[in-house]
């Protein structure tokens, strides 16, 4: 291991790290921390320009019910989910199914289409912006949440394929060749000898591609209008304006729309890192 | 298993070329999909920068003018400059990452838990992050400003002062890309061939010697990895800058996406071809990093 293991060096050097990670840790989630702590802080506190202290008293309950009341992150948050499942079993569908044809077969065009989507997957958003949206409203789902489904599925599609074809690739090929010995059809190779093993990976791109689009802004703001379809980020960037320095409202609108994520990732923690890392294992 | 391999008389047209067709059978939804909002528009959008275009109306072919137009356009070479500020400050998540996954890289109680908190900035969304950075660095109250006022003695509003709000912006981006970075090396470190360690410290390696004739080459592959996610990072910066300034004070903070999108779909009007064209710019020197990322992996492909 390196570092050296701290268990190994002098009682000095091992308290001295253990006091350490809570001080570093702090200091790196300061600015988490002070938005956490504005917001179950009371709007006085504000006024009266307690910005740093700690809270008079506990006004969470006061704060977060104010948001869900008076604002519509309810709906955001729905939103967000509504545009955030679909597309989620969309790229992940789609890419199990093209990463299994570019893991298994040998055809010419193979390295080229894999290297399509990968490349795909890193140009910049704006080039795709202005024919995506007229596209878009061309469709009729403009200002909807399909629009936004449908790219994301489109998009997600490029990483998840690198992804899923590198996760089969690592399978005992063995496996699929007995099969089709055994007069095995493709489609039930793939359904039944290859997808059962795949859960793995499923599972870590399902939550890697959730926190993408719950977390994406750009797209939101290119697509979308009105509130019935807007998703928590730009949604509260749109609080944001209305709630000028009302930072305690801002802190815990802001706290909402960051949770499912922070769940997602904490819930599935091993997955989230097997899946930053296995689509990288290439490289 | 006994069962006959069913008698080639009776195979369909379908079973008998079933390996040829199945690939593409397989590929069919996703590339098709991938091609209408991911390939195609590429395409598009190069096209639509040959002309001059409100989105609703008649587009008229103007040939190279959006570009010839962007030649003389500050506002283009500001977003150039801040776009290669933002590359190159980005990169120092690099080192940064590999520091806190070297400081984490342990075996105490907790451990755990402490990577993932520390990974925490990277899941939280960007418009969040700017607005907790935009909170950090508010005058009067923010802060890092009444830090910067205690040291200094005077006052500094870092968003609103065009010195500043460019590195402002990059900082609050670093954050979550270090993060990410982190994990990259923790997992690196993770796969490290151990005994290799120990034999260098049986020949007394040591300290910075050990770890930049060892460790550094087998974190190569984490490395490069860490390189690519920070290029198209540093290029892909939208939202920050679109929460935190909106590209201001007086446009100093735009980068070249934010500028796009801008002249395409802002109260500046609807300049879908000088947007598109911005674009392109954009994507070309993206395709110099994809080129060489994509021949770097094809070279992995053959050799593994």
């Amino acid at each position: 291991m390196f570092p050296t293991p701290v268990q190994k060096a002098s009682p000095f050097i091992r308290i001295s790290y253990q006091i350490m990670l809570p001080v570093a840790l702090i200091v790196w989630l300061f600015p988490l921390i002070g938005v956490a702590l504005t917001s179950v802080r009371p709007a006085s506190d504000l006024a009266a320009g307690n910005y740093f202290g700690m809270p008079s008293y506990f006004a969470g309950f006061e704060n977060y019910g104010a948001v869900f009341r008076d604002s519509l992150i309810g709906q955001f948050i729905l939103n967000s989910f509504k545009i955030t499942i679909p597309t989620v079993i969309g790229a992940v569908g789609l890419s199990c199914l093209s990463g299994f044809a570019l893991a298994n077969y040998q055809f010419k065009a193979n390295l080229w289409i894999f290297f399509i989507f990968v490349a795909g997957n890193f140009v910049p958003a704006q080039i795709l912006m202005v024919p995506v949206r007229d596209l878009t409203l061309r469709t009729g789902l403009y200002d909807s949440v399909y629009g936004l489904i449908l790219f994301h599925t489109a998009f997600q599609a490029g990483f998840c394929t690198l992804f899923m074809r590198n996760f089969i690739k690592s399978l005992p090929f063995a496996l699929i060749e007995s099969a089709r010995v055994e007069g095995v059809s493709e489609w039930k190779i793939f359904a039944y000898v290859v997808m059962p093993l795949m859960r793995p990976a499923i599972a870590a791109l399902s939550v890697l591609i959730f926190t993408f689009v719950w977390n994406d802004y750009f797209w939101a703001t290119v697509m979308v209008q009105g509130a019935h379809a807007m998703p928590v980020t730009a949604g509260l960037y749109s609080l944001n304006g209305q709630w000028v320095a009302a930072w305690h409202l801002v802190s815990a609108g802001s706290i909402v729309a960051a949770l499912p994520p922070v769940a997602m990732f904490f819930l599935m923690q091993k997955h989230f890192i097997a899946g930053l890392t296995l689509g990288a294992t290439k490289g | 298993m006994t069962t006959a391999v069913s008698p080639p008389v009776q195979l369909g047209w379908f079973r008998r070329n079933q390996i040829k067709l199945a690939p593409w059978l397989f590929l069919a939804p996703g590339l098709i999909m991938f091609f209408i909002y991911v390939l195609a528009p590429i395409g598009q959008s190069i096209w639509i920068s040959f002309f001059d275009w409100d989105g609703l109306g008649k587009a008229t072919w103007i040939g190279l003018g959006n570009y010839v137009e962007m030649l003389d356009d500050t506002n283009f070479y500001i977003s150039l400059k801040n776009n290669l500020l933002w590359l190159v400050l980005y990169m120092l998540s690099v080192p940064a990452g590999l520091g806190i996954a070297l400081f984490l890289n342990q075996n105490v109680v907790g451990i755990r838990l402490y990577k993932s908190l520390f990974f925490f900035p990277f899941v939280i969304s960007q418009v969040v992050v700017g607005l907790m950075f935009t909170w950090f660095y508010a005058p009067d109250f923010g802060l890092l400003s009444g830090l910067i006022q205690a040291i200094t003695g005077s006052k500094v509003a870092i968003l609103a002062d065009d010195r500043y709000a460019t590195y402002g912006i990059i900082a609050a981006g670093l954050w979550p890309q270090i993060a990410y970075v982190m994990i990259l090396y923790l997992t690196g470190l993770n796969n490290i061939n151990p005994e290799q360690i120990e034999a260098a410290r049986m020949d007394h390696a040591k300290g910075f010697a050990l770890f930049w004739h060892i460790i550094l080459p087998q974190l190569r592959p984490a490395t490069f990895i860490a390189v690519v996610v920070t290029v198209i990072g540093a290029l892909r910066s939208f939202d920050l800058v679109s929460i935190m300034t909106h590209g201001g004070p007086y446009g100093s903070t735009r980068v070249l996406s934010y500028y796009m999108y801008e002249q395409a779909l802002s109260e500046y009007g609807y300049r879908m071809g000088y947007g598109a064209a911005i674009a392109v710019v954009l994507f070309l020197i993206m395709m110099v990093f994809i080129t060489f990322f994509i021949t770097r992996m094809i070279a992995q492909e053959r050799n593994g």
